[in-house]
């Protein structure tokens, strides 16, 4: 209960911030994205100062087994420079610049009632649902 | 060269706003111990497994509800979409299959990989920085749609 509830409480002051950082209206990621056009240096700064708070708190977690609350705490311990990782995110690029919706910005714009990110999410799902039978496939395969 | 657009900048509501973000971060890893990977939380509610459920639904209703609490003191921001449907299904289904191959996204790799000086989320975040600059690039600039 104790998870879940501040499980929720990250996931609003999350959006919270995506508002307040502007990050929530696709407009302003293309204008950070566009630096051929009017450039926006906006998002840079977003990412500065999110980066300032999650150093902080990433060296304190790191010198802990469990959490405030008690529970394990689980930091990725992969390294791998691999294929997957790079064309990966490519592919996520190419779409975060067609539309400037990332998946918070696109939950968030969803909450706010544009239909647009509704479609978005849809969209982004079933992309994943596409990697997830790609997958099993292989798997199986 | 470059031209910075000084009548769109904000740059105090997005260092603020960045520091929000950078606090749910940091929420999320000292309370819950994990990673606030927004893709993720997401795709991994479609491989459910016992007992890691109600913490992704938590986190998610959070994200969603968040224009409402918004809305309870100001005015929610602007939000414009230029993109078209076709344009905006092809990216939702680009970030999809592209955050869940690349294991992350602006969130997972880009704040949190960054603030734990992981090279793979250095090198996931250059990729997908860049791949966004040079699409943005062809759309307005090569292209001109």
């Amino acid at each position: 209960m104790k998870y879940t509830f501040s499980s929720f409480l990250a996931g609003l002051v999350f959006g919270l911030g995506l508002l307040l950082s502007g990050m929530a209206n696709p407009e302003k990621v293309l204008g950070f994205l566009d630096l051929a056009g009017a450039w926006d240096p906006s998002l840079a700064l977003v990412m500065a100062g999110a980066i300032i708070v999650g150093v902080i708190a990433f060296a304190i977690a790191r010198q802990r087994h469990v959490s405030f609350l008690g529970f394990d705490m689980r930091l990725p311990s992969g390294d791998e420079i691999s294929t997957r990782l790079v064309v990966g995110s490519v592919l996520f690029g190419l779409g975060w610049g067609l539309a400037g919706f990332c998946p918070g910005p696109g939950l968030v714009a969803l909450g706010a009632g544009e239909p647009k990110a509704a479609v978005f999410v849809a969209s982004m799902v079933a992309g994943m649902v596409v990697f997830q039978l790609i997958e099993r496939r292989r798997q199986s395969a | 060269m470059l031209t910075i657009a000084w009548e769109s900048f904000t740059p105090w509501s997005a260092l603020f706003g960045g520091l929000v973000i950078g606090l749910a971060a940091a929420l999320f890893i000292l309370l819950n111990g994990r990673i606030a990977g927004i893709s993720g939380i997401l795709g991994g509610l479609l491989v459910p497994e016992k007992g890691h459920i109600a913490w992704r639904v938590a986190f998610l209703a959070g994200m969603i509800l968040a224009p409402l609490g918004w809305m309870a003191l100001t005015a929610l921001p602007d939000i414009r979409v230029d993109a078209g449907y076709p344009v905006v299904i092809l990216a939702g289904l680009l970030v999809g299959i592209g955050t869940s191959y690349g294991s992350g996204c602006t969130s997972g790799h880009g704040v949190c990989g960054l603030s734990r000086f992981s090279l793979r989320s250095v090198v996931a975040t250059l990729s997908f920085m860049a791949a966004g600059f040079v699409t943005v690039y062809l759309v307005r600039h090569a292209f001109g749609i």
